[in-house]
């Protein structure tokens, strides 16, 4: 058995674990409350006032507006010009996912309710989407908002139906555009793209939403649950985007889908699959799986797995239930956990930034800097959305801007963002917040050759920060 | 090659030694160096969706002056804002006139009528499919170039794979580590005071993915420091711009012997949905700053060009027919382009399936008679030696080979 943990360590662990990284203010709240208390607050994220961060959320114009108003007050650019086709194509929307980004990252770091928001980024890039993906530049907002924030801590099953009937989803995985072999569809073929079975959504819904890619489905089951949600499709894409159901597209058919007969007909159809695929064994693992990825390690205990397969069954699917028997068990205040993970970029900055105790308006230099990891918000473009495993983080080009931006930051080169000179002064203090008593020797022998606030750099830009 | 050994020891050993570095590092950063002159595939993505049938026009085509009444150019005669004619049937824009003396050459080879066969017209799933190389598969979780690297493993020098972008494009995504750079200039550490003990510090650390990251970072900088002294500075003059300036950067890996297999670079604005232009305008200028960036390339590398390859993708052609704006929206086939020294070039390659409507695709578009795999396969294992195909391109089989390569 290795070294328990100090008590100092176990905080330093539960916030890196539950929010995007310690803050003094947050390591003393939980060294008063207790861990368990902590971690029951921030399971309930309404009994959480936070008016500062929806506050400068709030500043946000179009985080509010429906996606109607959007495609009316941010239109497509009518010419494409002489700059590169993504900037010219997002000139009009481009604001819309430039205030997206900012909202993330701006709660990332300023909301009292980390729990929650990072649950919110764990959906966000299970149910991915890619905002740049043409009607999608002004369906995310609503996306984000109405469909992933509602549910992030709620029922699987509630937030996997608001996915599937998310304009956003419909469009990005073209399932709009699918229609029945037999339906209709052909009768206004001329000026309609509906040109047949479109099995991306049946697919990816089962792969990667609910199953997982070796839950015991075939690809006859795929080409079944396509027919199910012919029809699940979109009002005036690029104008509204508004979810429909169209019954003269849909395959009313008799459909078999994982050995059980669907044949109501109708929007019935694609309910009953995502009834069966909630409730499914496979979903139960796979989730099970990918959160204990997220709280525990890139390859958790088989035991944890289990565990949270478990609740997920007995719960229905209750997504608190199932946080709650990962990080509520033994193994997480473990020395094998600590620091098991790699942080995302979004959760490198979010902690840096936060660590540092930094005031900041959030700027297009983060959001910039964010890219460069890897890690562009909203714009992940394959289905799976970013990898929660540690090796996809740590390329030359990635180390190298994550040095960077700890260089920035400390120089206070970052624009609207500024570090206090105290904290820039105080490498003790720094050390205890994010490795208490855990600095491997190379740091320590590299720290003693430091200098003033360039001490603070090098400890964000050493292994030790890049975990979690 | 015992000079240029000697000469990166001098130029970048000292500093190592002084770090207490182990020197078995320092000999395999200089034997990357000594290796022989490795081949080079550089692929170019036009982003957007580049209008194929007026960049390589059809002018014998009767039905193309038909179906582009504004935005034809007119065809190769005397005199201004004429096509250029290549072999009676086939003419360039003449805004890609730089591009005409490598073709006379023999390194420069078209394809025509050639791209995806999936029938998608959205920018983003054609890309992605292109990109990743299994159109109509969404799942593959890497990209065609990084698969290419993973077949094709004979050295571990970190500039093997480079993307000159932002972000590590798609088609560079995968298992094996690949470089992207937005700017060889901009690959330094901005508290430049601190390289020493970073350095250092992830030589000794104990984490293994952290220790491997942080040693192939410090050798490439410490690699990219000695081109600026080892290259010569090029005598070519590249025009103005991110995409020649990528290509002038790329030039120089090539020219350094760092071991450079995969390169990567984009240029974007191809999506001309209003006011195309025909002979002038949004495409021509477009055309004007990538065909200036393919020459400039060509003649600031010279002799090497018989160790480089140079393909182009773009996601999809455009309608056959202008559309009521003056331009042309998303449509199927398009134009590739093969430049090499050993490209077996002077000639547009495949079948020209016509623009008559009935031969149109889904009636609106120029169609596909050639896979863009097809070309991109015969680079990879002509060019390249990639020997097991389907590791690359699973699931595809080539007809016929066009022999593209020499």
């Amino acid at each position: 058995m290795s070294t328990p943990l100090t008590r100092e360590q176990k905080v330093t662990h539960l916030l890196n674990r539950i929010s995007f990284g310690p803050t003094r203010a947050e390591a003393e709240r939980v060294q008063r409350m207790g861990f368990r208390a902590y971690l029951d607050e921030q399971l309930q994220p309404d009994s959480i006032a936070d008016p500062e961060v929806e506050e400068k959320v709030a500043g946000l114009k179009t985080m509010r507006l429906n996606s109607r108003e959007l495609f009316e007050l941010y239109p497509p650019p009518k010419q494409a010009n002489q700059q590169p086709m993504m900037a010219a194509e997002m000139l009009g929307p481009r604001q819309v996912i430039l205030e997206l980004q900012l909202a993330r990252l701006l709660r990332a770091v300023y909301s009292r309710r980390q729990l929650y928001e990072l649950m919110v980024d764990f959906w966000s890039n299970h149910f991915n989407i890619f905002a740049g993906k043409g009607a999608d530049r002004w369906l995310t907002t609503g996306y984000d908002r109405d469909t992933i924030r509602p549910h992030a801590l709620g029922r699987f099953r509630d937030l996997l139906r608001a996915t599937a009937e998310s304009p956003a989803m419909l469009f990005y995985l073209d399932n709009w555009l699918s229609a029945g072999a037999d339906s209709g569809a052909s009768r206004f073929a001329a000026n309609n793209r509906k040109r047949g079975l479109n099995e991306n959504y049946a697919r990816e819904l089962m792969e990667l939403h609910t199953l997982g890619v070796d839950g015991g489905y075939t690809q006859k089951d795929v080409q079944e649950v396509a027919r199910c949600f012919t029809g699940w499709t979109l009002r005036q894409p690029q104008q509204r985007g508004e979810f429909v159901f169209d019954p003269r597209i849909h395959d009313s058919g008799e459909k078999i889908v994982l050995g059980t007969r669907i044949a109501n007909g109708g929007v019935e159809d694609g309910l009953k699959v995502l009834d069966l695929l909630a409730s499914h064994a496979s979903t139960a693992k796979f989730i099970a799986t990918k959160l204990a990825r997220r709280f525990f390690a890139d390859d958790p205990p088989a035991s944890i797995v289990n565990q949270a397969a478990e609740t997920f069954r007995q719960s229905n699917g209750d997504i608190r239930a199932v946080l709650r028997t990962i990080i509520d068990s033994p193994e997480f205040f473990s020395a094998e956990v600590y620091r098991a993970k790699v942080k995302k970029p979004l959760e490198y900055v979010a902690s840096a930034l936060r660590a540092t105790g930094a005031e900041t308006r959030i700027t297009h230099q983060l959001l910039r800097y964010l890219g460069r990891m890897g890690e562009p918000l909203f714009l992940a473009q394959p289905p799976t959305g970013y990898p929660d495993r540690g090796a996809s983080w740590v390329s030359p080009d990635m180390l190298l801007t994550r040095m960077n931006f700890a260089a920035d930051l400390v120089a206070n080169r970052l624009e609207g963002t500024r570090v206090q000179a105290d904290t820039l002064r105080d490498t003790d203090g720094f050390i205890k917040l994010i490795a208490p008593d855990s600095l491997s020797a190379p740091t320590r022998a590299a720290l003693a050759e430091t200098a003033g606030k360039d001490a603070l750099a090098l400890l964000m830009a050493a292994p030790e920060f890049h975990r979690r | 090659m015992n000079r240029s050994r000697r000469s990166f020891l001098k130029s970048s050993g000292m500093g190592f030694l002084a770090l207490g570095l182990a020197p078995s590092f320092l000999v395999r950063a200089a034997g990357a160096q000594q290796k022989a002159r490795g081949k080079t595939l550089v692929v170019v993505f036009q982003r957007g969706g580049m209008d194929g049938l007026n960049v390589v026009i059809p002018f014998k085509d009767r039905a193309y002056y038909q179906l582009r009444p504004s935005i034809g150019v007119a065809e190769p005669a005397a005199g201004e804002d004429r096509a250029i004619d290549l072999d009676g049937f086939y003419a360039l824009h003449p805004a890609l006139a730089p591009l005409k003396s490598i073709y006379d050459k023999g390194h420069l080879a078209l394809v025509h009528a050639c791209g995806s066969p999936d029938a998608t017209r959205s920018h983003f799933d054609a890309q992605d499919y292109m990109e990743i190389g299994t159109p109509g598969i969404k799942s593959t979780p890497d990209g065609w170039l990084n698969r290419c690297l993973g077949e094709n493993a004979t050295n571990n020098a970190p500039f093997r794979g480079v993307a000159m972008s932002a972000q590590t494009p798609r088609i560079l995504v995968g298992l094996r580590q690949v470089l992207t750079v937005s700017s060889v200039d901009e690959f330094r550490l901005r508290n430049a005071a601190m390289g020493g003990a970073l350095q250092q510090l992830y030589a000794n650390s104990a984490d293994p993915l952290f220790r491997q990251g942080g040693n192939s970072l410090f050798e490439s900088m410490a690699q990219l420091k000695t081109i600026e002294s080892r290259i010569p500075a090029s005598s070519t003059s590249y025009p103005g711009g991110a995409f020649a300036g990528s290509l002038k950067q790329i030039a120089r890996l090539v020219k350094s012997d760092l071991g450079l297999e995969i390169a990567f670079t984009e240029i974007g604005g191809w999506d001309t949905h209003v006011a195309e232009g025909g002979a002038t305008g949004q495409l021509a200028n477009r055309s004007k700053e990538f065909a200036a960036g393919l020459a400039a390339f060509y003649q600031d590398l010279g002799d090497r060009m018989d160790d480089v390859m140079l393909v182009t993708l773009s996601e999809f052609g455009r309608t056959a027919r202008e559309n009521g704006n003056r331009g042309t929206d998303h449509g199927h086939a398009n134009v590739m382009f093969v430049m090499g020294g050993k490209v077996r070039g002077g000639k547009v390659y495949g079948r020209w399936p016509g623009l008559a409507p009935e031969v149109l695709y889904e009636g609106r578009d120029l169609d596909l008679t050639t896979d863009f795999r097809s070309v991109c396969a015969e680079a990879i294992s002509r060019h390249l030696g990639v020997k097991d195909l389907t590791k690359v391109f699973p699931n595809f089989r080539a007809m016929n080979p066009l022999g593209i390569v020499a």
